[in-house]
Order: C-alpha cells, then sequence, then structure tokens
C-alpha cells in the first residue's frame, strides 16, 4: 500500500467515499473486502467505466439482490459528479468579458461572486465539493437534515461575502446577475445535498426501521408497513429453511457404530482409535396450525402462516387451519394463491369473529383428527379468550396424546392469562410449551427452536 | 513465481478473445472476473441457474490456457480424505510386512530398548512420507507444476464443515497435512467454484471469492453463443429459435430453459433439417426445452402466440 502514495491515494477517496454510499444502499462491506476492491481497481484502473463496474460487482455485491443494488447505487454515485454539466449551462445573458474588475470595495467582490460571474462551472463543482466535505456531508442521515446541510455549505462557500457584495453593489445588472447566480447556486447546492441523502442516508434508515420492524408488536404494525414486514419476514424464513431444509443427523453418543468404527480405523488394522457413533436422523417437522383468526388475533395470525408457508423446504408437511367461532382448512387456500391474497381470502372467510375455543377445537376433533400422529407438532396461535364458551379443554388433552406435542403461541403477556374470559390456564397443561409471541422476533425464536431440535 | 500462461491474460480484451477461441462466448463480466481471478490470485465463485454455462467457463479456461482441468464434485459427506489426501493404508501395511526381516536385522545388534527406539524413530517417518501419499483433486491441483485450473462443482451440495476446511485453501493457495507439513502452491492454479444455491453460502466462502452471477442471456449473446456452439444452423433459423427461447422465458414456469436446452433444441432442429419453426414442429420437440410436464402444458397452447412475437422480434445478429 505505501509503495504508491500521490496519484493513488487521491484515486482512492472517491472509492472509499462509494463504499460508504454501498453500505448504505444495503451491500455489506467488509474491511477486507474493501482492501480486495481497492487491489482490483489498482489492476484495472479507473480509465473504463464498464470494466470498473464489473470489477467492483465482482468483489463487493455476493448475491443477485446485492448484485442489482449495487449497480443502482453505482449509476448513482458516479453520475453524481456531474454537478458541472448541466443543462443550465448558458451563462445568465452576459458577456463573461465583464471583468475589468470592478472597482467595488475589496477588490474585485468576493471570492464567490466573480466565480458567479466568470460562470466558471468547473472551478463551481470543485467548490461544492470542498464545502461538501468541510461540513460533513456524507453523514446525513434524515431528510430534515436537506436544508440544515444546504445552509452550512452555502455559509461555507462565502454566501455571506455575497449577500454583502449584492447589497452594496450600485451597478444594478451586476447586482441582478449576482442574485440570479445565487439563486441557481441554491439549488444546485440543494440538490446536490439531497442527492447525497439519497446515496449515503437510504440504507441507514431502512435498517433502523427494520430492526424496529421486528420489535414491535404485530397486532400494532401499520399497515403500509405490511410489504415491508413481509421481505422481514421471508428473509427469516429464508435464513431458517437454509440452515434446516437439508437433511441433519446427530450423534448418539455411546452408542457405537461397528462398521463405520471399522471402516474408519482401517488403517490402523482396525483397532479402534477413532471411535464412530451411531447416528439419528433429526426429522423435518410436521406440522398441524390452528389460527385464531378473531379481530384480536388476525395481524398475527398473518405473519405465522406468512412464516411458516416461507418455511416450505425446512418442513416435512404443513396444515393450516382458521378458526373463529368455527374451524376450517385452508392449506390449500394458502398453497394455491400468493400469500398477499389469501391471507385476506381467510379472513374473509371465516375472519374477525368472535372466538370460540371449544367450538373450534370440537371442529378439529371431528373433522382431521386423524391427520396428528406422532411426527406431528401442533402449534396453536390465539389469546385463549373463549368469550365464555366452554373451553373444552378434554380435546387438546387428546390432541396432545395423538400428536408429538402441542405448541401454543400467545400474544398476550403472561401476567394476563386466565384473567376475565382467558381460558389459558386450562389449555395450558396440556401443552408442552406455551409462549408469549407478539413480535416478530418472538416468532423467529420460537419457530428456530422447533426446527433446531427437529419437533 | 509467473506462469507460461501469464501472457496469455494481459488484459481483459485478450482473456475474451482467448475464451472465444476456445468455443466460449464470454459476456464482459465474465472476462473481467477471469482476467481478476489470475491477477489477484483470487477463487472465482460462479452462481446462476443451471444449465447456463458454468462448468463450461472452467473447461474453456482450461483448455485455452492450456492446464490440465481439475474437477472436484462435492456431494453431502464429501470430506477431507476424498478431497485432500489420504495414506496409502495398504501399501503402507505391505511394506511393514515386506520389510520385516529387514526390522529384525536393522534392530538385532542393539542390546538396550532405549537404543531400538532411537533407531526406531529413525526411520519411523518412511511410512508418512510422500511415498506413501495419496493425493486427491485438491492437493493434486496444488502440486501441478504449470498450474491448473481447478474446478469445485456444485459446492452448495457439500457440508458446511467443507466449506470451513476450504477455506484456508481458497485464501493462501496452501493446505496443511499435519504429518508432513505445509503444502504450498508453486503457481496459483485458477480456482472456480460453482453453486446452484441450493443453500446460501456461509459469508467467510463468499468473502474469498471474487463473486460472479451468470444469468440466463441476452438474445444478442445468446445468439452467438448458438452460432459457435452449432455451426450447421441457418442464420435465420438461429435467430428465430433465439427470439422463440427469449419469449419463454417471459412466461411463469418452473423451470426456464437456459442456454444448455437451447443449444440442444438447436442441435436437434438441425438434425431433422428444419428450415423454419412451425407449431407442429415446436410441439413436438417441446420436451427438449422444458423437463416438466406442467410447464409443457402451460407453454403448449400458447406455441403459436409464442411464434409470431418471436418472428416479430427475430434481432438481426451482427
Amino acid at each position: 500500500m505505501e509503495g504508491m502514495a500521490g496519484s493513488a491515494a487521491v484515486m482512492e477517496g472517491p472509492l472509499l467515499d462509494f463504499f460508504r454510499a454501498a453500505r448504505g444502499a444495503g451491500l455489506r462491506i467488509s474491511p477486507a473486502e474493501s482492501i480486495d476492491a481497492v487491489r482490483a481497481v489498482r489492476v484495472i484502473g479507473f480509465e473504463e467505466r464498464e470494466a470498473l463496474r464489473d470489477t467492483l460487482s465482482l468483489v463487493l455485491a455476493k448475491t443477485p439482490a446485492e448484485k442489482r443494488a449495487f449497480a443502482e447505487c453505482f449509476e448513482r454515485f458516479f453520475s453524481r459528479g456531474s454537478f458541472a454539466d448541466d443543462e443550465l449551462t448558458p451563462p445568465p445573458a452576459a458577456p463573461p468579458a465583464t471583468s475589468p474588475a470592478g472597482g467595488e470595495g475589496e477588490g474585485g467582490g468576493s471570492a464567490l461572486g466573480r466565480l458567479l460571474l466568470a460562470n466558471d462551472q468547473a472551478a463551481l463543482a470543485a467548490e461544492v465539493e470542498a464545502a461538501a466535505a468541510s461540513v460533513g456531508l456524507i453523514n446525513i442521515s434524515i431528510f430534515t437534515q436537506v436544508n440544515l446541510f444546504t445552509r452550512r455549505m452555502l455559509d461555507r462557500m462565502g454566501l455571506a461575502a455575497l449577500e454583502r457584495e449584492i447589497a452594496a453593489t450600485k451597478d444594478a445588472d451586476r447586482a441582478n446577475r449576482l442574485r440570479i447566480g445565487r439563486d441557481r447556486l441554491r439549488e444546485r447546492v440543494r440538490d446536490f445535498v439531497q442527492q447525497n441523502l439519497l446515496l449515503f442516508a437510504e440504507g441507514k434508515n431502512q435498517e433502523f426501521r427494520e430492526r424496529l420492524l421486528t420489535q414491535t408488536r404485530l397486532s400494532a404494525i401499520d399497515r403500509r408497513d405490511h410489504d415491508r414486514m413481509r421481505v422481514l419476514v421471508r428473509a427469516m424464513a429464508k435464513r431458517l429453511a437454509t440452515q434446516y431444509g437439508r437433511p441433519r443427523r446427530r450423534d448418539r453418543r455411546g452408542i457405537l457404530d461397528v462398521r463405520r468404527t471399522l471402516r474408519r480405523n482401517m488403517g490402523w488394522e482396525a483397532i479402534p482409535f477413532l471411535p464412530v457413533w451411531k447416528q439419528e436422523r433429526i426429522d423435518k417437522p410436521k406440522l398441524a396450525v390452528l389460527c385464531d383468526v378473531s379481530g384480536s388475533v388476525a395481524p398475527l395470525a398473518q405473519f405465522l402462516l406468512l412464516f411458516l408457508f416461507s418455511l416450505n423446504e425446512a418442513l416435512a408437511g404443513l396444515r393450516a387451519f382458521a378458526f373463529s367461532n368455527s374451524l376450517i382448512e385452508v392449506s390449500e387456500l394458502l398453497e394455491r394463491l400468493p400469500i398477499e391474497k389469501a391471507i385476506p381470502e381467510v379472513l374473509q372467510r371465516i375472519g374477525f369473529g368472535s372466538s370460540n375455543y371449544g367450538q373450534a377445537l370440537a371442529d378439529f376433533e371431528a373433522g382431521w383428527l386423524g391427520i396428528l400422529d406422532s411426527q406431528t407438532t401442533v402449534i396453536i396461535l390465539g389469546d385463549g379468550r373463549g368469550n365464555r364458551n366452554p373451553a373444552r379443554s378434554e380435546i387438546l388433552r387428546r390432541m396432545a396424546e395423538r400428536s408429538k406435542q402441542v405448541v401454543w403461541l400467545n400474544p398476550e403477556p403472561r401476567t394476563l392469562w386466565g384473567t376475565g374470559d382467558s381460558d389459558m390456564l386450562r389449555y395450558a397443561p396440556h401443552c408442552r410449551v406455551t409462549a408469549v409471541c407478539n413480535s416478530l422476533q418472538h416468532l423467529e425464536r420460537v419457530i428456530s427452536g422447533l426446527l433446531r431440535d427437529g419437533a | 513465481m509467473v506462469p507460461p500462461w501469464h501472457e496469455k491474460l494481459a488484459s481483459i480484451e485478450a482473456t475474451e478473445a482467448g475464451l472465444q477461441s476456445a468455443g466460449y462466448i464470454p459476456s464482459r463480466p465474465i472476462s473481467t472476473a477471469v482476467y481478476l481471478a489470475h491477477h489477484l490470485q483470487k477463487p472465482i465463485l460462479v452462481e446462476g441457474p443451471a444449465g447456463v454455462g458454468k462448468t463450461e467457463l472452467a473447461k474453456a479456461a482450461a483448455s485455452w490456457l492450456g492446464l490440465g482441468l481439475i474437477r472436484m464434485q462435492c456431494y453431502e459427506g464429501l470430506d477431507e480424505s476424498k478431497a485432500l489426501y489420504e495414506w496409502k493404508y495398504g501399501k503402507q501395511l505391505l511394506y511393514t510386512q515386506i520389510l520385516k526381516d529387514r526390522m529384525g536385522a536393522l534392530l538385532g545388534e542393539e542390546p538396550s530398548l532405549e537404543g531400538a527406539m532411537r533407531r526406531l524413530h529413525g526411520v519411523s517417518d518412511l511410512f508418512f512420507s510422500e511415498e506413501f501419499l495419496e493425493p486427491r483433486p485438491l492437493l493434486k491441483a496444488l502440486r501441478q507444476p504449470e498450474g491448473a485450473v481447478l474446478l469445485i462443482d456444485e459446492v452448495d451440495k457439500a457440508d458446511q464443515e467443507f466449506e470451513a476446511f476450504l477455506l484456508e485453501l481458497l485464501s493462501d493457495y496452501q493446505v496443511s497435512i499435519p504429518e508432513i507439513g505445509t503444502v504450498r502452491a508453486e503457481v496459483a492454479p485458477i480456482v472456480m467454484l460453482t453453486s446452484n444455491s441450493q443453500r446460501d453460502l456461509g459469508d467467510a466462502l463468499k468473502r474469498r471469492c471474487l463473486h460472479l452471477h451468470i444469468g440466463l442471456p441476452e438474445p444478442r449473446l445468446e445468439a452467438r453463443i448458438i452460432a459457435t456452439r452449432v455451426p450447421g444452423i441457418a442464420e435465420a433459423l438461429r435467430r428465430q429459435l433465439v427470439a422463440f427461447v427469449q419469449q419463454m422465458r417471459t412466461l411463469d414456469l418452473k423451470k426456464l430453459p437456459s442456454v444448455s436446452e437451447t443449444i440442444d433444441w438447436a442441435r436437434v432442429l438441425v438434425l431433422l433439417h428444419v428450415r423454419e419453426l412451425d407449431p407442429g414442429l415446436v410441439r413436438e420437440t417441446l420436451n427438449v426445452l422444458l423437463k416438466f410436464e406442467s410447464d409443457i402444458e402451460t407453454v403448449e397452447p400458447r406455441i403459436a402466440e409464442l411464434l409470431q412475437a418471436a418472428r416479430a422480434e427475430a434481432v438481426p445478429v451482427r
């Protein structure tokens, strides 16, 4: 690195800024990768834009999605420099030869004024860049800062002196041109700041929002955030699915696999130095999900179903049921339609009534008890508030006996269980796991637990 | 050490031309990747749908550079002893049996146990030396004096542990063998890993590689690929065929036809002496392009419509 100081270092300044921008666009760039990128660019050079883009894309972007984000960010970043060649280039109707360096006050007015009068775009662009660097424009993070940064940059460029000059000028034509120049400059600096906001801040905000969303109560999430939530849920499910999607085995320590031990120790005349244990398959979970879709729990049900149906490849089987005052199977519906359409459809068929857990359990027993076997995990999502209808917890007991386990996810905090019309405490003894689940984080924790132990 | 084929990779353009001379039509990012892989000494991780020419790229690079292609197919359960090296147990046993008498002669004169042990220490390494080492693909690639192209195929099929095991090789072009020491490549091989994205590869692995994503090609590139791979095909037919396949890729299919399917189809059409596509013919040969019954059912009723669109769009090639 030390070998080539000077010009190389000058070239790498923008590259470092670009890494920042790319991080803002959601690419994860580690220090090692940025070093690689700098090395690669030294080999390729800055001459050819296309080669530069291909190179950086090879080193920095590691998934198709990242490649797309990268291409977008690259375009935006390297077209940002076009401050100089704006469409506004025709000078404000003035012969550029107005530089008999006017007799005004301090020898030809302010430096900025001279630049504006001479309409020296390149120098102006350089001034803008310098001002941006000195006020730390790349730290901009929210849109309300646009005015602030614009103001600071203009101050740094000498706006105050320019204003004084305009006020002091007796030559009306000159004052007018200065005024036009000033307004135009202000506009451009503003645009420049805006572009930088897009470049550097977008990712940061998104990240912040997403972190917030995973922790928010699902029932409190705003409708306009639903799209973003779906993306988040899918990403989480994808992560779990890749981790648990393949058949897994685990050693049963202490139980020797004689055949494989002999094979493994062939090199030592089969004297078992390295024992090999028998392994057991960790089966993919087979799930039956019963979701309460009455008013209080519906938003949560929607995300649980989305989560589970995105997990497809990590599951051996999945049947979904929805209930409020009676219960229907919705698996087929959820498989056939994309989830965004399927959920409202489910809700429309059965949702938003007042829930009757006893009836729902009875329906399940009558129709589908046969699907439960010793490999099936039953997940019930609901607050257990049956509106004073009979709880019928003996049905849940029978379900628990037939299946591997029953997991109850309740959106209410534990302290509220059993208060008012909640039958939760009647159901709880039959469940292997009861958990509070009202944010995406909870949801992920519960589901990944199930997958890990091969529920 | 500078390998003799260093000259051939003098620029991106030279790389592009070279790959073309080996019958592989690269897009610009592909040749950039190969060029950089050599100059930065970094492996390339190639991802993309099946049949876009990921493996083919390695083959073409090897034949162009005049290097051996060492291929390692990954699968679940692949481990060190199959990928890197193994001791020739049988040979070791045999040799100990044969040399038994000599051992007696060697040790016989030594009166004390310590003395005998000392003597034995002098020879024990005999059995864990290069003589008894069975090199597997990875070690072989490192020990080629001229360098090699190492293709680690479908790395996503191997276990996560194996991925971790690859890291040393990928970052330093060396491997450690406990009994012998560290083996370093004299000439860094060009390493290509391919993946069908069956599972997400670890960040550590990705970080060490140049990441090349080969997607389905644009019409112009695909037409050129067909022209080189199926030389006997008439120009008009080639245009139609490429346009048709491109049209088909806009449909919602389980498995979109990729380049290898287009090439197969072109070969079939040449064999059948076809001059122009017509619906009946397309229907009969559709199973070359589509590998799922449901996909064929989706496309069949729309053949005429797709053909029409393809005819309208058939782009002139160069």
